[in-house]
């Protein structure tokens, strides 16, 4: 199945489904979200059983913020989807799908640790590239960078976002 | 071949743990006399010379096997995915470049490859030639590594030796062409960022000569080599069910039986016009790992051969558009590489046009209209996955990097429970995790 093919068979059962780039995207509810995935994994003609990765974006002041991004890909039928769930600011809450792919285990516990997203029943949610007693999740656009003191006559090298930026 | 479903272990190990859980071994104290029932726990790590880095494993022991195992990661982290956001386009490359230290070019040619997608750009053809022919470079001196460090490891000191002084001359052969060993951000969007030196050809055909006999001395050295084969034969075993649920790609994969390789599957930068094989066994053990890595350098020497054989034909090696290409033309000088002493004379001297041309490019380079890819390629050590989202500026907008070391690393409890401590090591070894990719 070329993208095209992959995208109109998607829509049979997705209401909310683009193609872009030669990438079908696919955006889900977060109360749809584990009847997605098992229905894209165990549908023969789509088989999305290897989990690549999930990843996040944060759009502060856009509703919703953020985005949970799950790339899926068949190894059989060797195609690719991107499942998107979109979430509120003030409760950035997904199930974990630890459970259906147990890649997800450190892929969520990233997820947590850089933008602050909680997987519901996860099971271990620790921060994983952060030391422990870190505060704040440093990918979320609204965290505060820090600059660096020197020592020549007391100067202090401004944080990235505040020199002239292209 | 059933995906995703619970993850099992190979039926004999997965029986051998749970007898280990159910018996509480009992320690006799020789002060006391008073008998316990204990198990022991260590630290492995962050900083043990078989860590590959700085990987920290937590193992619960009951004399020497293994119980439980829980490796911690993060102590390399740097922030690259951050760091992109603030950067223009292309200094992104100068950042990628540093996460998979041992595979640069894999990096760079990944997010590359995401930028022209957004952009609805292609490389010339003999800038992929170019990226194809370094890829492959690539893959061998990190394959060179592993059976180093991993010989290192298991006591085969003299393979290190070995290793390392071959990856030397690929090295240099990076240095000659790149003016950089490592880190080269030599592959840009939208090209390469300069053409092969003048002798850059004979110094690869040389390598092409010399390297055969020496993967064939490793082998000689190996193969039967009694003490390798008992530390790696049926240790660490991974069947593709569990590589495939916990996302393992690469070598180890195809050392399960399944043969998955992005570079047939999903072709990217040509790879579809190569004569080459996907090498696969089915042991699913360290032993098979190493047969298949061994494999591969013969492969890639197939590719980067052909590569050069296409190099005859000269051409450009970066886009003609001036409003994506980078304009500044580089040489390598006894000093490693440096501006082209023509360029800056054109710029300095001649062309008032070319000079802010030069500065608008330098400082705040191409701006990348909306989106969003997934672009992904088959790195040494499996899927390197780059997520990039544009949101119309001169910088991303968001990075991410699905590294192949991160993932694979997830699998290494279940290869470790219910096998010796020792045997860990060679588990590590065999997985090959670089920590500058795993935490980024």
């Amino acid at each position: 199945m070329n993208a095209e093919e992959l995208a109109a068979r998607i829509r049979e059962g997705f209401r909310d489904v683009l193609l872009a780039r030669d990438e079908v995207i696919v955006v889900v509810g977060r109360d749809e979200l584990v009847d997605a995935l098992v229905r894209l994994r165990d549908q023969p003609d789509l088989s999305f059983g290897f989990l690549s990765s999930i990843t996040a974006t944060d759009h502060p002041g856009r509703e919703p913020r953020f985005w949970v991004v799950y790339e899926l890909r068949s190894v059989e039928h060797v195609h690719r989807l991107r499942l998107k769930v979109g979430l509120p600011d003030d409760d950035p809450l997904v199930p974990s799908v630890t459970p259906l792919f147990p890649t997800s285990n450190w892929h969520e516990r990233e997820v947590w640790d850089l933008f602050g997203i909680v997987f519901d029943g996860h099971p271990d949610l620790d921060r994983i590239l952060l030391p422990d007693d870190w505060e704040g999740h440093p990918l979320r656009k609204d965290e505060e960078l820090g600059g660096v003191g020197t020592q020549y006559h007391g100067a202090f090298i401004p944080p990235v976002d505040e020199r002239s930026m292209p | 071949m059933a995906i995703g479903h619970e993850p099992g272990v190979g039926e004999e190990m997965s029986q051998a743990r749970d007898e280990l859980r159910r018996r509480r071994p009992e320690v006799r104290d020789h002060v006391t006399g008073e008998v316990r029932q204990e198990t022991m726990i260590i630290n492995m790590g962050p900083q043990h010379p078989s860590t590959h880095g700085v990987l920290r494993l937590l193992l619960e022991l009951d004399g020497e096997t293994v119980i439980r195992c829980k490796p911690i990661v993060g102590y390399l982290h740097t922030g690259i995915e951050k760091n992109t956001e603030y950067r223009t386009w292309v200094q992104g490359v100068a950042y990628v470049t540093r996460a998979d230290y041992l595979s640069p070019f894999f990096n760079e040619l990944a997010y590359c490859l995401s930028v022209e997608r957004l952009l609805g750009i292609e490389a010339p053809p003999r800038a992929q030639v170019l990226r194809v022919l370094l890829c492959e470079l690539n893959r061998i001196a990190s394959h060179l590594v592993w059976v180093a460090t991993g010989g290192m490891e298991l006591g085969a000191v003299s393979v290190m030796l070995y290793g390392f002084r071959e990856r030397e001359l690929i090295i240099d052969i990076f240095e000659a062409v790149t003016g950089l060993r490592m880190n080269h951000a030599y592959i840009r969007p939208g090209g390469v960022i300069m053409d092969l030196p003048p002798d850059g050809a004979r110094r690869i055909a040389k390598f092409l000569d010399t390297m055969p006999a020496r993967i064939d001395d490793y082998e000689r050295l190996l193969n039967d080599n009694p003490i390798w084969l008992e530390r790696n034969v049926g240790v660490g075993m991974l069947s593709a069910e569990d590589a495939l649920a916990f996302g393992v790609t690469g070598p180890l994969l195809r050392a399960a039986g399944a043969p998955v390789d992005l570079r047939k599957d999903e072709p990217y930068s040509g790879y579809e016009t190569y004569d080459f094989d996907v090498p696969v066994r089915t042991e699913a053990d360290s032993y098979a790992r190493y047969v298949v890595r061994i494999a591969e350098m013969r492969e890639s020497l197939r590719i980067v051969e052909q590569a050069l054989e296409r190099l005859r034909e000269p051409g450009p090696v970066m886009v003609e558009d001036p409003k994506v290409g980078w304009p500044v033309k580089l040489s390598v000088g006894p000093d490693g590489i440096g501006n082209d002493e023509a360029y800056l004379h054109h710029i300095m001297e001649e062309s008032m046009e070319a000079l802010i041309h030069h500065f608008k490019m330098v400082t705040q380079g191409v701006r990348v209209p909306e989106g969003e890819v997934y672009t992904a390629v088959e790195s040494p050590r499996g899927e390197l996955g780059y997520y990039v989202v544009s949101a119309n500026e001169y910088r991303p907008y968001r990075v991410h990097i699905r590294d192949p070391s991160f993932v694979n690393l997830q699998a290494v409890p279940t290869m470790v429970e219910g096998g010796l401590i020792a045997d860990a090591i060679a588990v590590i070894a065999s997985l090959d995790p670089v920590m500058g990719g795993v935490d980024r």
